[in-house]
């Protein structure tokens, strides 16, 4: 009885911790993107101006090294959807209307995913591991006893450059994906090229298009704020650290599904 | 009248709660040299932390030039210490950075030199160091002397009026570990900088300090000059600066508990 009693307290105690955790986390990352946009506007202000060319490294970090991979993985996810569309179609004697089936899944629903799982990959690990092996090299605590802030040095340059380069990146993935869609159902079914996007700019409204942008801007929201907090968190030594970048990559991945669910049930 | 670079007024600081420094006062005048010794535990890191900005205290506070560091906001903080200059123990240089970048960061970030003044200025820091030519390795590079070495340029860069360095000469060879000597000497001399240098190496101590703090357990427990310390009655600074081991006093029963994990 007492054994029981005791199992029960731990396990209320765990989700407790949990729940505080979770709770700190967020706390943690909203302080950190008002921290960024008050830099933003201020920063120049007050001698913590958040340098462009920061920005712009981030950029080609997290956007223009992660374009070929990101123009691979959608073209493959625009045949496969093409593939899929045409096979189930022709059983309703409809796979002349596969167009519409990927103007209405690929902007709104798979290149923000696709795109956003990729750059969780490689800029949610990255960014952890960086600020995790700054945290213990002391690095950031040299950079706030220089009077460098490291929001305005690390983070917000980190938070934007994703911010700016998310939505370019899902732009690139919806094209790339709609025409290997496009190039694979002419080969098979003979659609000519501009019957498939006039099909495509029919159905496609601002709606879904606020849909493709808004997910890639709430995407790179949670993946730099997850690898950044993740990577502040780390304290202890290289183990810490590995565990930390694997665990930003699994977290980045689950939030990223979980706000697409979110969204895809709310609006 | 001039404020003293750095007051340190009843401070007490600590981890969740628990205190490790204990109503700590300290004063240091301008071209002072103050070494801050004592044994393994006995806070130096912690009071280091404190005065440098990255510990919050529990109480009292710290003023550098007349302004208190722990009162004012994140941001105000931020442009007090850009009045300072720090040098870690392991260098804490920017990896990602070159010797030349690491050196020429404070001033960018905090100067509107253009870029031909700032590497001329990299390079008279790291000249003052004697690191002249290694302006491109990164500090993967460097041994650990050298890591140090950037570490005081990085520190100087902007000729503040108050630097820290936190065990300089530990780890390194008698050589280079008496070219730092030199060096920290140099700076009070020709730039006219106060130095707070923390360390347990007695002859590097000796031969730098204008005054010697000793932190034992978290209290200050002596403040002089070498020639007082050497005159100190103090049996624990007796035995910290001649090496002796302390005994403590032995309680087999307590003892006991400790071996069988019951206490």
């Amino acid at each position: 009885m007492t054994d029981r009693l005791d199992k029960m307290a731990q396990r209320v105690s765990d989700l407790g911790l949990a729940l505080i955790q979770g709770i700190a986390f967020i706390g943690h990352a909203a302080r950190l993107i008002a921290q960024s946009f008050h830099l933003l506007f201020r920063g120049p202000a007050i001698g913590q101006p958040i340098r462009l060319r920061h920005v712009v490294q981030e950029i080609i970090a997290a956007g223009i090294q992660s374009l070929p991979v990101v123009i691979l993985m959608a073209s493959t996810i625009g045949v496969m959807l093409s593939i899929q569309g045409i096979h189930s179609l022709r059983i309703f004697g409809a796979e002349t209307q596969v167009s519409f089936g990927l103007a209405l899944s690929i902007p709104r629903e798979f290149a923000p995913l696709i795109t956003g799982i990729i750059v969780a990959g490689r800029s949610g690990s990255q960014l952890a591991s960086r600020v995790g092996s700054m945290r213990l090299n002391g690095e950031i605590d040299a950079l706030t006893v220089m009077g460098i802030s490291p929001i305005r040095f690390i983070v917000a340059p980190a938070l934007f450059g994703l911010l700016i380069s998310l939505p370019i990146l899902v732009a690139v993935a919806t094209v790339a994906s709609l025409t290997a869609g496009q190039l694979y159902i002419e080969a098979t079914i003979g659609i000519a090229s501009q019957a498939f996007w006039a099909d495509v700019l029919s159905v496609v409204t601002l709606v879904d298009l606020a849909h493709c942008f808004g997910k890639a801007v709430l995407f790179a929201f949670l993946i730099a704020l997850i690898g950044i907090v993740m990577g502040l968190g780390v304290s202890g030594g290289a183990e810490v650290l590995g565990r930390a970048t694997t665990s930003s990559v699994v977290t980045c991945i689950g939030a990223i599904i979980a706000a697409d669910t979110a969204v895809a049930l709310l609006l | 009248m001039t404020p003293n670079p750095i007051t340190v007024s009843n401070l007490m600081g600590g981890y969740n709660g628990t205190p490790v420094i204990h109503g700590c006062n300290m004063r240091i005048a301008s071209g002072e040299i103050v070494v801050i010794m004592g044994g393994s535990g006995s806070g130096k890191s912690t009071f280091l932390r404190h005065l440098i900005g990255l510990k919050e205290p529990m109480q009292g506070d710290v003023e550098l030039f007349g302004e208190s560091l722990y009162g004012a906001s994140e941001l105000d903080r931020l442009k007090l210490l850009k009045r300072i200059g720090v040098a870690f123990q392991s260098g804490a240089l920017l990896s990602s950075l070159s010797v030349a970048e690491n050196v020429a960061l404070p001033l960018i970030e905090h100067s509107d030199l253009d870029r031909q003044t700032i590497d001329v200025i990299v390079r008279m820091k790291l000249d003052f160091v004697g690191l002249l030519g290694k302006e491109d390795l990164l500090p993967s590079e460097l041994s650990g002397g050298m890591l140090k070495r950037v570490a005081v340029a990085r520190a100087i860069a902007l000729d503040p009026k108050l630097t820290f360095m936190d065990e300089p000469s530990a780890g390194l060879d008698p050589v280079v570990a008496a070219a730092l000597d030199e060096l920290i000497i140099k700076l009070r001399d020709s730039l006219g900088m106060s130095v707070v240098v923390v360390t347990h190496e007695l002859e590097s101590a000796f031969k730098i300090a204008d005054r010697i703090v000793v932190l034992d357990r978290g209290y200050i427990i002596f403040s002089g000059t070498v020639a007082e310390i050497k005159a100190s009655t103090n049996q624990r600074i007796q035995n910290l600066i001649n090496r002796i081991a302390e005994e403590e006093e032995f309680d087999p029963e307590a003892h006991l508990r400790r071996l069988v994990g019951e206490a």
